[in-house]
C-alpha cells in the first residue's frame, strides 16, 4: 500500500528491480533497488518499509534486497511454513540463491525476529545486524502481556499503541481502494497464520540468541506500545555485545516517525 | 420434520448498557452471580425435561467467555439430558472440534453420551462464531482445517472396530487410536454441521451426509444457501439429498392470542437486542474468506449483525423469517410458508428461550408448540435412508472379526439381566432401521 510522503524533498527514485525465487514450496519476490554493498532489508508485518524515504537514501550506498516475505505482496505461503523460525530457512536458502556475502541486515518488527532466527543458524554470509522494535522472544512470565494484543484491541487503539503521533501513520483503512484493501487483508491474515499462538514469539529463540556473533545493534521507539523498550533492554542482554539506542518521540516504527534520527544511528553503525 | 427445543443458557441479568462494550470475550465475570446463576443452570437444564415429556427433541449449544451462553462446556449439559431424558432426541451442535484440538477426547465423550441415551445422540460440530478465537487461543486460519480433520478422524475411530490405527495428520498426531466405549448408534451418530455464506463448505457438508444447519437466517439467504448447495450436489452427479440434512433454527414463541405471542417473543428476542460485540472480535484475520476481510478493513462489511439492523423491530424480523411467533395456527400457516420459499428442510430448531423470559413463559410456548403446531407439521419434508457420504448410502456395515462374540454377549445379557431397550428414534433411524 502506498504512503504518502511527508515532504516535497524528493530526489528521482532508485529504479525497483523485481525478481521471483522458487525455493522449498514457496515463490519468493525480492525487490532491489540501488547498488554498492548489499544491504538485506526484512519489512514488518505493516510493511511501512516498502517506499519509504530511508530506503530510498539507503539504495544511493547501498544494493536495498527487500525479499517480500511468504503471503505478503506477491510471495506464496506454502502449507510447510507455519512459524518465523520454518520460514528462516527458506531465507538461509535465499542467502544462497542470492550469493549474498557479507550482507548487513536490517529487521523491522516480525522482520527483526526473522532476521534473529537466521543468523542463530547460520551467519557465514552475514556481517552486521539491525534490529528495530523486533518481536519474537518473551522475556517475562506466563502472566506478564510483554507483547500487546493487536487483535484484541481495537483498531483505534492499536494504532495509538504502534504509534507515538498517530497523524504520522498515512495509512487510513477506509480509503484504501479494492485491491489495497484486498493486499492488507492477505498481509494481516499471513502474520496471523505466523504469529497468533504462540504469540508472536518463538518460546525457543531467548535460549540461543547466544548464538548471535554479528555486531548488532537494536534501535528502539521508546513510545512503542506494542513491544516497551524495556522489551528491547532485555532482547539486547540476549545478545553478546549488541547495543541498543531509543528514539525519542517515535513508537514500533521509528523509521516512519523520526527518519532523520533513525538514519544517523543506521550511518554511523554501517559505517 | 424433527422438531427441537433450544435455551442458550443465556445470562440476562446485566449492567446498564452504556457501561459494558461488549457481550462476548472482555465482560468481566463478576457480571455473573452464582447464587442466582446455579437456579439459572438448573431453569434451563428443566426445559429439557419438559421437551422430552412434550414429545419434543432438545439442542444444546455452547459459548466462551460470553453471557449470550453460560453452558461453557455443551457434553455436560449434553450428558445430563442423555441421563434425565426418556425420548427426546439430543441434538450437540455443536462442539468446537477445532478450538477443543483434541478430537479423540471429543469422541470418546460424545459415544459414551450415545451409549448412555441409548443412540439418542445427533452429533453436530462448528467451527465456532470469531469470539471464541480469543478464549481458545486457536489460529483463525487454522479452525476451517482443523475443523474437517478432526471430524473425519472422529467418524474414522467410531467406525473403526478393530484395534488401534495410526493417525499422523496435519494438525493432530495419535499414534495408537482405539476408541472405548464405540457410540450406541452404527455406524456413529448423525453428524450435523453449521455454516453462514460459504456455499462450498455447506455443500461439502451434506455432500458427507451431514446434516447443514443456519442460524437466524432472513428466509431470502436460507433459499440461497439451500438451493445452491441441492445445485452443487446435482452438478455433481450425487443423489438428491433429503430434507433432513437441512435444518434452520428461528426465534419461536406461541401464546394463546397474538397478544400473548408478541410478550413471549419479545423475551426471546432479548437475544438479538443485546447481543452487542466490539467490532475487532467479529472478524480476526483469517476467519472469513480473504475478499469479504478486505471488506471489513476498508468498512464495507460489519463482520456481522450490525446495530442498525439489531434496532429493527420484531416486525421486520416476523417478515424475513427469523423471527416466527403468532397463536398456533399463524406459526403453522408462517412455517409452511417458509418451508415452501427456503425449498425444503428437515429440522426445525425453536429457539424458544432466552433473555430473562420465565419458566411458566417458556413452558406454556413450548407446551403450545409441541402440542398444536407440531402435529400440523411433523409430516413435512423428506427423510434419508442412512448415516454417511452421499455416494455410499446403502452399504451394508462389515461383520465383527471376533465369532465367538454374539454367544458371549448373549451370556452376559442373560447373567446381567440387561434389555436391550428401544428408545424413541428419529424418522431417519427408524427408517434405517427398517
Amino acid at each position: 500500500m502506498p504512503v504518502k510522503k511527508s515532504s516535497g524533498r524528493r530526489s528521482p527514485k532508485a529504479r525497483t528491480t523485481k525478481k521471483t525465487y522458487n525455493l522449498q514450496e514457496a515463490k519468493i519476490v525480492v525487490e532491489t533497488k540501488g547498488s554498492g554493498k548489499p544491504l538485506l532489508l526484512l519489512h514488518s508485518e505493516d510493511r511501512y518499509e516498502r517506499d519509504a524515504d530511508f530506503v530510498e537514501e539507503l539504495a544511493k550506498k547501498y544494493r536495498v534486497i527487500m525479499p517480500m516475505m511468504p503471503g505478503f505482496n506477491g510471495s506464496t505461503l506454502p502449507d510447510s511454513i507455519r512459524t518465523i523460525e520454518d520460514m528462516s530457512y527458506l531465507y538461509l536458502d535465499l542467502l544462497d540463491a542470492l550469493k549474498l556475502q557479507d550482507v548487513s541486515v536490517m529487521g523491522f518488527s516480525v522482520g527483526g525476529w526473522l532476521a534473529c532466527e537466521i543468523a542463530t543458524k547460520n551467519d557465514a554470509r552475514l556481517k552486521k545486524l539491525i534490529l528495530v522494535d523486533p518481536v519474537g522472544i518473551k522475556n517475562r512470565g506466563a502472566y506478564d502481556r510483554d507483547i500487546e494484543d493487536i487483535y484484541y484491541n481495537q483498531f483505534a487503539v492499536v494504532k495509538k499503541l504502534k504509534f507515538h503521533d498517530i497523524k504520522k501513520d498515512s495509512r487510513v483503512l477506509i480509503e484504501m481502494s479494492d485491491a489495497e484493501a484486498l493486499d492488507e487483508a492477505r498481509a494481516r491474515e499471513s502474520t496471523a497464520r505466523l504469529c497468533w499462538d504462540p504469540y508472536f514469539h518463538n518460546p525457543s529463540l531467548r535460549y540461543r540468541l547466544n548464538r548471535i556473533k554479528l555486531k548488532t545493534l537494536l534501535i528502539w521507539g521508546k513510545n512503542d506500545g506494542i513491544v516497551k523498550p524495556a522489551y528491547g533492554r532485555g532482547y539486547s542482554k540476549k545478545i553478546p555485545g549488541s547495543k541498543m539506542v531509543a528514539i525519542a518521540k517515535a513508537g514500533h516504527f521509528p523509521h516512519v516517525e523520526q527518519p532523520e534520527e533513525f538514519m544517523q544511528h543506521v550511518r554511523a553503525f554501517l559505517r | 420434520m424433527e422438531f427441537y427445543h433450544f435455551t442458550e443458557f443465556a445470562w440476562p441479568f446485566l449492567p446498564p448498557d452504556d457501561e459494558f462494550t461488549s457481550m462476548r470475550v472482555n465482560l468481566p465475570n463478576e457480571v455473573y452471580d452464582p447464587t442466582i446463576g446455579a437456579d439459572w443452570f438448573n431453569m434451563c437444564l428443566d426445559q429439557h425435561l419438559l421437551a422430552d415429556e412434550l414429545g419434543i427433541n432438545c439442542m444444546i449449544n455452547e459459548h466462551h467467555q460470553t453471557a449470550t451462553c453460560l453452558n461453557s462446556a455443551a457434553p455436560l449439559s449434553v450428558a445430563i439430558a442423555a441421563r434425565q431424558t426418556k425420548n427426546a432426541r439430543i441434538c450437540i451442535l455443536g462442539n468446537p472440534s477445532a478450538n477443543l484440538r483434541d478430537p479423540i477426547r471429543n469422541a470418546e465423550e460424545m459415544a459414551m453420551i450415545d451409549n448412555i441415551s441409548h443412540g439418542r445422540l445427533e452429533c453436530g460440530f462448528v467451527r465456532g462464531v470469531p469470539y471464541e478465537l480469543f478464549s481458545s487461543n486457536c489460529n483463525p486460519t487454522e479452525t476451517s482445517e482443523r475443523l474437517w480433520e478432526s471430524i473425519a478422524l472422529m467418524q474414522k475411530a467410531w467406525t473403526t472396530n478393530d484395534g488401534p490405527f495410526n493417525y499422523e495428520g496435519r494438525w493432530v498426531h495419535k499414534r495408537q487410536v482405539n476408541v472405548w466405549p464405540r457410540p450406541y448408534q452404527a455406524p456413529h451418530m448423525p453428524i450435523w454441521m453449521t455454516g453462514g455464506s460459504d456455499v462450498n463448505h455447506a455443500t461439502r457438508s451434506v455432500e458427507n451426509g451431514f446434516t447443514f444447519t443456519m442460524f437466524l437466517t432472513p428466509t431470502e439467504g436460507m433459499k440461497k444457501m439451500f438451493t445452491g448447495v441441492r445445485d452443487n450436489l446435482k452438478k455433481k452427479g450425487l443423489p438428491k439429498p433429503a430434507d433432513d440434512l437441512f435444518a434452520f433454527m428461528p426465534l419461536v414463541a406461541v401464546g394463546e392470542t397474538e397478544e400473548e405471542a408478541l410478550k413471549f417473543v419479545k423475551q426471546v428476542f432479548w437475544y438479538v437486542t443485546n447481543n452487542k460485540s466490539e467490532p475487532q472480535f467479529r472478524a480476526p484475520p483469517g476467519y472469513v474468506e480473504t475478499n469479504l476481510y478486505a471488506n471489513f478493513l476498508s468498512g464495507k462489511f460489519s463482520g456481522g449483525r450490525t446495530d442498525a439492523i439489531r434496532s429493527k423491530g420484531m416486525e421486520y424480523f416476523r417478515e424475513n423469517g427469523v423471527a416466527v411467533y403468532g397463536t398456533p395456527d399463524q406459526v403453522v400457516t408462517q412455517l409452511k410458508k417458509m418451508y415452501k420459499e427456503i425449498g425444503g428442510f428437515g429440522n426445525l430448531i425453536a429457539m424458544l428461550h432466552s433473555g430473562d423470559m420465565p419458566y411458566k413463559d417458556v413452558a406454556k410456548s413450548m407446551t403450545l408448540f409441541a402440542k398444536e403446531v407440531v402435529p400440523q407439521l411433523k409430516d413435512l419434508g423428506t427423510v434419508s435412508s442412512k448415516v454417511g457420504m452421499l455416494k455410499d448410502r446403502g452399504r451394508p456395515i462389515q461383520a465383527s472379526k471376533f465369532k465367538g462374540r454374539t454367544d458371549a454377549l448373549e451370556a452376559a445379557r442373560a447373567k446381567s439381566g440387561v434389555t436391550v431397550r428401544s428408545p424413541k428414534k428419529s424418522r431417519r433411524s427408524k427408517k434405517r432401521a427398517a
